[in-house]
């Protein structure tokens, strides 16, 4: 655990990828399973059951007055290592290894828990006790992506490291087979892909002045974003279950799409919520999402279907390597062959050039779309956000000018620095507020916004500042819809701070009732 | 206790402790730029205060000085001071003010830990005291100076072809790191940047013991390899630190206590090393002082209030303008 755990502050600390591939390497080197243990923890793949953050904060609750708990962790803004700082320290115990450590943690009764688990908290430095909640709120977030642990892993062994990529999904704790091929004791591990959830090909934004100066136009097909959640189905004859993004299993969520499908093949598609192949807004798939199971009432007031894009695998065949409009004549046959009420197909937008998409892009369907897809009809389906093939190109934002009311610390990276907005508009004459965010801003921005927080608050509340009603955001957001939990009666999905208007006094800001008849809000 | 506003002065007799703007009378707790200011009609502080005071802003910086010593009383009117030893840095004071049987400290900044490169702090019982909270928050317990200086050490020997670079306040802190490497035994010469080599001169000439120094020069970069150097936190970013062999850029301050503010400003190689007391350290001093009044001045103070108000301790934070967190030590 000692071990393991300097590699993970030392991992923090490096900025540089080479020097952080060496030391990922030299901890690899050693042949016995806590490397496995290290893999799997990396790859964000080890989890405990019973122990989560909402877990932990009740274990140092236990051990430290709960207020002067939350003064540090808003002041750290990471609760791992809040925790490890401010845990009462004990002696020190003799040091176990990361897999005996980790055994013993899964062999804890759930309820001995707050008795074993702050034991075994008081026995390790604070170094180590950093780690191991860490490993339990899952994320490291130590500057360290899954594919630089397998280029660290690939250039070790001299394997390429697209190898690795490929049968990544299909390895299994303690990876055993794939250690063994590294090593070439063995060939390259088998798995079977029909079964096995695909990380998904996923799109990068268009830059408007460089990309289209450099892209022909010819080479490419669009087709509308639509704003629902991104699924994988994967049909048998045998089973039907349906994966998110991430590769989290959704299936019994979405009992009407698993007991509709029929067929043998993958699909990616937009899960969306409304009747006939009609999307209705954000708001009321969200009614839909978070939920392990849906009842029929849930089902017939909010019905879900998908809009397939793309497809992987057709009865048994890997069409990965084909190109998108091969691919795109297999899901069309697929769909032919098993019609349900529950999948139809994302329609191509015929264009010629791309002044001629920008009209479709701005203008279809008004809310119900985010912009256009653009993808290269020649490209394979690649796993992860790979550059030059899908581009994304999303509608301008919507704007509003608001006034900064509340300002509290961000996490993460951003720990220290007051990073998270609270702005409003007027409500006769009192501002409420409308929103609140936490990215947008440049750097520059962020430190001029930190440092007007830190020498204009007027009232603090715990964490949060509130501050002279003097500077004016731009904010821009993808959608405005009614809300009865916020004072205002409206939210906002994803809010951005565009820019902080120097030019503009805050009694020129909006009112409440002009924002809802801007965007049709009742 | 109020004869003295939340400004730190006490307007009966126009006398400011650590005053931002030029002032009339100014008693000044020690030498960092955020306490000692150019520009006062009258310094009252530690000769070591002073002296530092002439190297940084030129013997003009103030019209008159008187010199104090540590337990010397000096009033003015019916108002007594007497400086006592804060353990911050060379020279650093704490302030007595004794009117009416009423005892006030001002702590200035303190550490309670030993340190060779000043006089340690000297608990001083009061009635009210207004302490700092550079550090008031459960979380900062700083390790032994010894074995932070080990680190650095090590990583000297293990990788002998990169430069180490310090980044330490040029007043105190890297004068205490220099001391601290002597006590661990490292007798290389330790190289400076330009700014530090008058404050350097200074602490020799005063007797503590910081072994050879020499300041940065454009020498051949290869010559730096293996070598310590110590420099402003600030001339860490900067161009000035691009001309060395493999810098590996490591820092000595309490803040370095989280790996994410570490994180944040690019140092490989965190060492918490502080010149302020830890939360121990303030609570312990808070009991030990008898205050029954607490004031808290820059830093973390909203949880040591809490903590002082579940004491039954009369507390609140003095918002002093000019200094913010986190941006001082």
């Amino acid at each position: 655990m000692k071990k393991f755990s300097s590699l993970l502050h030392n991992l923090i600390l490096t900025p540089s990828r080479n020097i952080k591939i060496k030391l990922l390497q030299d901890y690899f080197k050693i042949l016995d399973i806590n490397r496995s243990y290290a893999l799997a923890i990396l790859s964000d793949q080890l989890s405990f059951q019973f122990i989560k953050a909402s877990k932990l904060r009740e274990l140092v609750y236990e051990q430290v007055d709960q207020h002067l708990f939350d003064y540090s962790y808003d002041y750290v803004g990471d609760l791992a290592e809040t925790i490890s700082l401010i845990w009462p320290t004990k002696k020190e115990g003799k040091s176990q290894n990361l897999s005996t450590l980790i055994e013993n943690i899964k062999k804890i009764k759930k309820s001995e828990i707050n008795k074993e688990f702050s034991k075994i908290l008081n026995e390790l430095s604070n170094n180590e006790r950093w780690t191991l909640i860490k490993i339990c709120t899952g994320g490291l977030r130590i500057g360290v992506s899954e594919r630089l642990v397998k280029t660290a892993l690939a250039d070790l062994y001299n394997k390429p490291v697209n190898e690795i990529e490929e049968i990544w999904h299909g390895l299994e704790f303690p990876y055993e087979n794939l250690f063994q091929w590294l090593k070439n004791e063995t060939s390259k591990p088998k798995i079977d892909f029909k079964k096995l959830f695909h990380p998904m090909m996923l799109a990068n934004p268009i830059d408007e002045e460089k990309d289209f100066k450099k892209l022909d136009a010819n080479e490419f097909q669009a087709e509308y974003k639509w704003d629902g959640i991104r699924v994988q189905l994967m049909v048998s004859s045998k089973s039907v279950s349906l994966y998110s993004r991430t590769g989290d299993n959704i299936s019994s969520a979405f009992p009407e799409i698993i007991e509709t499908t029929k067929g043998d093949a993958i699909i990616d598609g937009e899960l969306l919520v409304g009747k006939n192949f009609k999307p209705a807004g954000f708001n009321d798939l969200q009614q839909r999402l978070n939920r392990k199971k849906a009842s029929k009432d849930l089902q017939k007031k909010f019905p879900v279907f998908i809009r397939a894009y793309d497809i992987l695998f057709y009865k048994g065949k890997d069409l990965r390597k084909l190109s998108l409009v091969e691919r795109r004549k297999y899901l069309e046959k697929f769909q032919k062959e098993n019609k349900t009420n529950k999948i139809d197909l994302s329609s191509i937008i015929n264009f010629t050039t791309w002044k001629e998409l920008t009209n479709f892009k701005n203008n279809f369907n008004d809310d119900l779309n985010e912009g256009v897809m653009i993808k290269l009809k020649n490209s394979e389906y690649l796993p992860g956000r790979k550059r030059g093939y899908w581009y994304k190109w999303k509608k301008n934002p919507k704007l509003v000018d608001a006034i900064l009311m509340y300002a509290q610390r961000g996490h993460g990276k951003r720990s220290s620095y007051y990073s998270d907005f609270t702005f409003g508009v007027w409500n006769e004459n009192e501002l409420v507020p409308i929103g609140k965010a936490y990215s947008g801003y440049t750097d520059k921005e962020l430190l001029i916004l930190d440092k007007f927080i830190r020498n204009n608050t007027i009232n603090k509340y715990g964490p949060v500042r509130e501050v002279k009603k003097e500077i004016i955001l731009e904010v821009a957001f993808d959608d405005l819809f009614p809300s009865k939990r916020h004072k205002s009666g409206v939210a906002m999905r994803f809010p951005r701070i565009h820019r902080i208007r120097w030019d503009k006094l805050v009694n020129e800001v909006i009112n409440v009732k002009q924002l809802k008849k801007e965007f049709n809000i009742k | 206790m109020d004869f003295i506003n939340h400004q730190l002065f006490i307007k009966d007799i126009n006398v400011h402790i650590d005053p931002i703007l030029p002032k009339k009378t100014a008693i000044i707790t020690h030498g960092h730029a955020d306490h000692a200011r150019f520009g006062h009609d009258h310094v009252i502080a530690t000769k070591q205060t002073i002296d530092i005071m002439k190297i940084r802003y030129g013997d003009k910086c103030a019209k008159k000085f008187t010199p104090l010593r540590y337990g010397q009383k000096y009033s003015i009117k019916n108002y007594d001071f007497t400086l006592y030893p804060a353990g911050h840095i060379l020279g650093s004071a704490q302030v007595l003010i004794e009117k009416n049987n009423h005892r006030l400290v001002i702590t200035g900044d303190y550490k309670v830990g030993k340190d060779e490169t000043c006089r340690n702090f000297k608990l001083v019982k009061c009635d009210t005291l207004i302490t700092e909270a550079t550090f008031g928050l459960p979380i900062f317990q700083h390790p032994d100076p010894k074995d932070e200086i080990q680190k650095l050490i090590r990583s000297v020997k293990i990788n002998k072809n990169n430069c180490h670079i310090v980044g330490a306040y040029a007043l105190g802190k890297a004068q205490r790191v220099m001391n601290l490497l002597r006590q661990q035994n490292y007798n290389e010469t330790i190289y400076i940047h330009g700014s530090l080599e008058k404050l350097c001169q200074y602490y020799s000439k005063e007797k503590i013991n910081i072994g050879k120094f020499e300041k940065v020069s454009s020498k051949d970069r290869s010559f730096y390899e293996g070598k310590i150097i110590i420099a402003p936190p600030s001339a860490l970013k900067d161009r000035w630190s691009r001309r060395f062999p493999n810098p590996i850029i490591c820092m000595a301050s309490g803040w370095m206590t989280v790996k994410q503010r570490a994180k944040q400003q690019g140092i490989e190689l965190p060492l918490v090393i502080s010149d302020h007391s830890d939360w121990n350290e303030l609570l312990d001093t808070i009991k030990k002082s008898k205050a029954k009044n607490i004031l808290i001045t820059h830093g973390q103070e909203d949880a040591l209030v809490y903590y002082c108000k579940k004491q039954n301790l009369v507390s609140k934070p003095l918002s002093i303008q000019g200094r913010s967190d986190e941006e001082i030590e």
